[in-house]
């Protein structure tokens, strides 16, 4: 019969998403000093704490700087300093759907200045912001390494290949109708 | 025994719906009652053909793509479990022409294997490299890697053999050894797709690397936008442990070698070995000066063997055929094969392991057949962000390092991207230092703020009136020499590569008549 685990070992459910239903930017202390204290041995121990903080809560506030540096015995700069140094930190929670389009030369090669366009337009949301209902939050990013089949998107996660405004339009309607 | 399905996993496959079908896959056969067992593998490297399903039919790989959930009870119609004929039926994967005329040799389990397996890997030849250099003293597995010729698959071009030896000739209580992963450059995924795909190939290749360097510690830097990845490379790295690849007994050799994954965080510059090594130490991820190069004082100040993926993907075969084997293959300085990453505007995109030497007309017609808009190719970008734009007329240029650096360009990471005519340059040029502000670590003047200055001097050619090009097209030469010569790392020193390039070859973009360059 057929064997369910034999694909089910990489486990390829969907992604952990950051569980930020509300769009307040409160935040949980003890969660931050909980992976801090986790991780704060490890060598280079910075980074895969902001890292983890990042994918846990989808952002990594500001006000998180003192405790971190406390933490890790570093200066409140060098803390900061990191944090704003990489892409990937945000500084505001997201909104409930993220949504990134590939803007790389490789997508672009395939139409991927229209796409991005049209994304725009169907998200009413322009790059680097979230919507202002909270639903969509809209990021660019360069090069998802799926440059054989561009234009490329990621939706909550999910990487999506050789994309036309349909089949974006397509995924969009297909997430929770609550949270569009 | 019952039938295998072999249904791709990789990100680019499952970004087509192979998940979708695979799950369709089993609750066909769950219908019929037919027993079947999915394997999850790579992918073969065939892009426009995924997701590409094979079954095993008389010792043979028979595929079918590019599949959709949707056919698969048609395929089930067609008994393709048993080689049956449909739509979708590709023959022998092996014998496809564009599989067929490659030499895969760093690439050779990819598609086939199941990734996270460690007794497939061993089945098809894993582990052999590593069993031999176990055998050697490290002099001579380094002797090995220097004999193949093999330099730096990263964009550098160092030749690897020469980073060992001066690991394995420096002393320090602690030497690492670190994977450069972080694949940033658009049109590129080789990495990836090993690490997908064939990931015991890389933990294999820095084990030996550890071996021979005298390194206990291993760290892969990967880049954030591969989740994917991760999950693969955590699964393949505990499997190792289990079995006793990695860890305190290597193989029983008293050897001890622990590898870990660290993920970055959408930082383009920390591909570059120095500002990784800065991000590894949980800092902001600045270039460093070198000297002191990074094999002499590297992650925590300690000697350190940095490869990118794919350099250390290749160390397995060499160590198991030896290296006169693989530098049979290549042409010059250039030795070994090269996997060609061929991507953007082209009917057939994928993976292209070659030896050194093809054409680059050869890849994007005999392999590519041409631009998938079917309107004639105007530009092929090489090597990345920073590398050349090449017109037309120069693609019967070798793949090779030194005859694309003879043409103001570069090889990189093997990417090739291509365009057609609705391509224009001038915005492409733009583009080039657009990314480069974006993506400066802020150290050097030139890089940080040259590259803004740049955008504004490209705005200024395309609006200004004829009479007032000349002089701004002066100031961006300079400020491109500027740039070349006063950058520490090649993201200012390079950028300017794709900015004169187009200027050079497709002057009439940025409203001008040929001009000398």
């Amino acid at each position: 019969m057929t064997t369910e685990t034999q694909w089910t070992t990489l486990n390829l459910g969907p992604q952990r998403q950051p569980s930020l239903m509300n769009h307040q930017h409160s935040w949980d202390r003890t969660v931050v000093e909980s992976i801090a204290h986790a991780l704060k041995d490890r060598p280079g121990a910075l980074m895969p704490i902001l890292r983890r903080i990042q994918d846990e809560m989808g952002w990594v506030p500001r006000d998180s700087v003192p405790m971190l540096a406390e933490i890790l015995n570093l200066s409140r700069a060098e803390v900061h300093g990191v944090l704003t140094f990489y892409h990937d930190f945000r500084h505001e929670p997201p909104g409930r759907n993220v949504v990134k389009v590939c803007r790389a030369e490789s997508c672009q090669a395939m139409g991927g200045e229209a796409l991005a366009e049209h994304v725009k337009r169907r998200l009413g949301c322009e790059f680097g912001a979230t919507r202002a209902d909270g639903a969509f939050t809209l990021e660019p990013v360069y090069c998802l390494g799926n440059c054989a089949c561009s234009p490329a998107v990621v939706i909550n996660g999910e990487l999506l290949g050789r994309v036309t405004p349909d089949r974006f339009d397509a995924a969009v309607a297909t997430l929770d109708r609550n949270n569009r | 025994m019952s039938p295998s399905v072999y249904v791709p996993c990789d990100s680019g496959a499952r970004s087509l719906g192979a998940d979708a079908v695979a799950k369709a896959i089993a609750s066909e056969a769950k219908k019929r009652q037919l027993p079947v067992e999915i394997v999850r593998t790579g992918s073969r490297g065939l892009y426009w053909l995924e997701p590409m399903v094979e079954v095993t039919n008389s010792g043979k790989r028979l595929a079918y793509g590019p599949s959709t959930a949707a056919e698969v009870p048609a395929l089930f119609d067609a008994d393709f479990l048993h080689g049956g004929n449909h739509r979708l039926a590709l023959g022998d994967a092996d014998e496809i022409p564009y599989l067929k005329c490659q030499e895969r040799l760093t690439f050779a389990r990819l598609g086939i294997v199941d990734p996270v397996s460690l007794d497939d890997y061993v089945k098809h030849g894993g582990y052999r490299g590593l069993e031999r250099a176990l055998a050697l003293s490290p002099e001579q597995v380094v002797e090995e890697v220097t004999v193949s010729g093999l330099r730096g698959r990263g964009g550098a071009g160092f030749p690897a053999g020469i980073k060992w030896r001066t690991t394995l000739q420096t002393n320090a209580p602690q030497k690492y050894v670190v994977a450069n992963a972080d694949e940033g450059d658009s049109g590129t995924f080789a990495d990836r797709m090993i690490m997908e795909g064939d990931p015991f190939v890389l933990i294999e290749g820095m084990t030996i690397a550890a071996i021979a360097a005298g390194a206990t510690l291993g760290y892969i830097y990967l880049r954030s936008e591969y989740p994917h990845s991760l999950r693969v490379l955590e699964a393949a790295i505990s499997a190792a442990e289990a079995k006793g690849y990695l860890g305190e007994n290597i193989f029983g050799s008293g050897k001890r070698f622990t590898l870990e994954v660290r993920v970055g965080a959408g930082a383009y510059i920390c591909g570059e070995e120095t500002a990784m090594l800065e991000s590894l130490e949980g800092k902001r991820g600045m270039v460093r000066f070198k000297p002191p190069v990074p094999a002499i004082s590297g992650l925590f100040g300690r000697p350190s063997i940095i490869n990118n993926v794919v350099t250390l993907a290749s160390v397995p075969i060499i160590l198991e055929r030896g290296g006169a084997f693989y530098k049979d293959f290549g042409m010059g300085r250039s030795r070994g094969t090269v996997p060609i990453q061929l991507a953007g505007n082209v009917k057939r995109p994928g993976l292209i392991e070659k030896a050194f030497g093809i054409s680059l007309r050869e890849i994007i017609y005999d392999y590519g057949d041409g631009t998938a808009s079917g309107r004639p190719l105007r530009a092929v970008q090489v090597g990345g962000p920073l590398g050349a734009y090449f017109p037309e007329s120069l693609l019967d240029l070798p793949f090779d390092y030194e005859a694309m650096a003879a043409q103001g360009g570069l090889l990189g990471h093997g990417g090739i991207v291509v365009f057609d005519d609705k391509v224009d340059l001038a915005r492409q040029a733009h583009y080039a230092m657009e990314f480069c502000a974006l993506e400066s670590c802020g150290k050097c003047t030139p890089c940080r703020i040259g590259s803004t200055r740049g955008m504004e001097v490209i705005d200024r050619i395309l609006a200004g009136r004829d009479g007032e090009k000349a002089g701004q097209l002066e100031l961006l030469r300079d400020l491109c020499d500027t740039m070349t010569a006063g950058s520490l790392c090649a993201l200012g020193g390079l950028t300017p590569l794709p900015v004169i390039s187009a200027l050079k070859h497709f002057p009439q973009d940025f409203g001008l008549e040929a001009v000398k360059t």
